[in-house]
């Protein structure tokens, strides 16, 4: 379904990486890893269509996806570095913001549950700023709970979450690929996701010790 | 969709009525200081109204300028903004629709009460708001292209006003000029009608350079 080939990316005057291909299918996750600056999140960026590829060419179902556009996204949930939500409104507001620009069908009791599961019951009315750093995370992380698209880009999303988040969190992503979804994510964190088919990328240095064999 | 964005960007400033504010009390003083400084001849305060009521309006919108897609880009909403399955256009056209609502419509409210203060006759002051009416969403549209484009700049404040003001003269001349028109006796309609096609075309092309802005900034 997701295909790569020949990806090169350039930051400034330097390579990151050329010669990036692979293949995904339905099911699949690609664990994309690499040290500091090797050019992940330019890389999932680049599947998102946000950074346009040097040189090279990303298909979904077999078109690419500069042309699909449209299309293209409304089967793709990113979630980046960042977290997407607005500080001013509550974890509440901000699930279903989200998913009304996506143009997803939520209901507020889906919201509400989507935040307990994540455990932010008794927060949802609370604006995000008054929320730490793991919590602001866990209410990103609420929109992928009934995320339905197929393919799911996540730049690092186990930062800043404790154990049980992080145990949450592969489980929603497991569920996605057991339902025949894609996920690509980075990670520094070794957190096996249940039930998946996991393929590997190495960005960076064809260094043959960074390279587990 | 259309009122997805602008729910959430007018909920986004309900929450942050200080800018609101902060842009009004800049408008209402500017216009103020003139009355006081130039002194209280009706005359001189009749013609130079439209002028300074415009010019006011004009620093008033650059003020809240800047803001208009910072915030997103900080926070990374910009990014889920992009990717949405619908053209980034439509996006930035309910963006600027919410940004003419809480920066223009106030402006609007506010001009005929500032105009009592230059002595200005019911018909002027019926022309002056209309003109802010038909004007302000034009600026609105002007405004986003400059802040698409100084979209993560440091400095891009200032850089902003160099860009968009220029861009702000024929608004305000035929903004200003329908005003003047009323006060020397000759219909204010062709003025009007060309600050209507301004605004038009500010307000429905202006989203797609903003769009084409936005993404090369997020690149």
């Amino acid at each position: 379904m997701l295909e790569a080939s020949n990806l090169e990316c350039v930051r400034g005057e330097r390579s990151l990486f050329a010669g990036v291909s692979f293949r995904l299918d339905g099911g699949e996750m690609l664990y994309v890893q690499g040290k500091n600056g090797s050019g992940k999140t330019s890389l999932l960026r680049m599947l998102c269509a946000l950074t346009p590829a040097v040189s090279g060419e990303i298909r979904w179902r077999g078109g690419p996806i500069g042309k699909l556009g449209e299309e293209f996204r409304s089967e793709l949930c990113y979630l980046g570095h960042q977290n997407a939500i607005k500080e001013e409104l509550t974890p509440l507001e901000n699930l279903l913001s989200s998913a009304r620009l996506a143009q997803e069908a939520l209901d507020e009791d889906a919201a509400l549950d989507a935040l307990a599961l994540v455990g932010l019951r008794g927060r949802e009315d609370l604006a995000c700023r008054y929320l730490s750093q793991g919590q602001k995370r866990r209410a990103a992380l609420a929109r992928l709970v009934n995320e339905k698209r197929a393919l799911w880009v996540l730049d690092e999303p186990y930062v800043a979450l404790d154990p049980a988040a992080v145990e949450l969190v592969a489980g929603l992503i497991g569920t996605h690929l057991q339902a025949g979804g894609l996920a690509v994510l980075t990670t520094h964190q070794a957190v096996s996701v249940p039930a998946a088919a996991v393929r590997e990328l190495w960005l960076g240095d064809s260094d043959a010790t960074q390279r587990p064999q | 969709m259309l009122r997805a964005v602008i729910g959430r960007d007018l909920r986004l400033a309900m929450r942050r009525q200080a800018d609101i504010v902060a842009a009004m009390f800049f408008f209402i003083i500017v216009v103020s200081l003139f009355p006081l400084g130039v002194g209280p001849e009706p005359d001189q305060l009749r013609r130079m109204a439209p002028g300074v009521l415009w010019v006011a309006a004009l620093l008033a919108t650059m003020l809240s300028l800047p803001r208009l897609f910072a915030d997103d880009h900080r926070d990374g909403t910009l990014e889920q903004l992009t990717l949405a399955p619908q053209p980034l256009g439509v996006i930035v056209l309910g963006k600027v629709i919410a940004h003419w609502l809480v920066a223009g419509l106030p402006l609007v409210v506010l001009a005929p009460v500032l105009g009592i203060q230059f002595d200005l006759s019911s018909d002027a002051l019926l022309v002056l708001t209309v003109s802010l009416l038909i004007g302000t969403p034009a600026l609105s549209g002007i405004g986003a292209i400059g802040a698409a484009l100084t979209l993560g700049v440091r400095g891009g404040g200032v850089l902003l006003s160099l860009l968009v003001l220029p861009l702000y003269i024929p608004v305000l001349i035929f903004g200003a000029g329908a005003v003047d028109a009323t006060l020397s006796g000759l219909g204010p309609q062709a003025h009007l009608s060309l600050l209507g096609a301004l605004a038009l075309g500010g307000v429905f092309f202006a989203p797609w350079p903003t769009a084409a802005a936005l993404r090369v900034a997020l690149e």
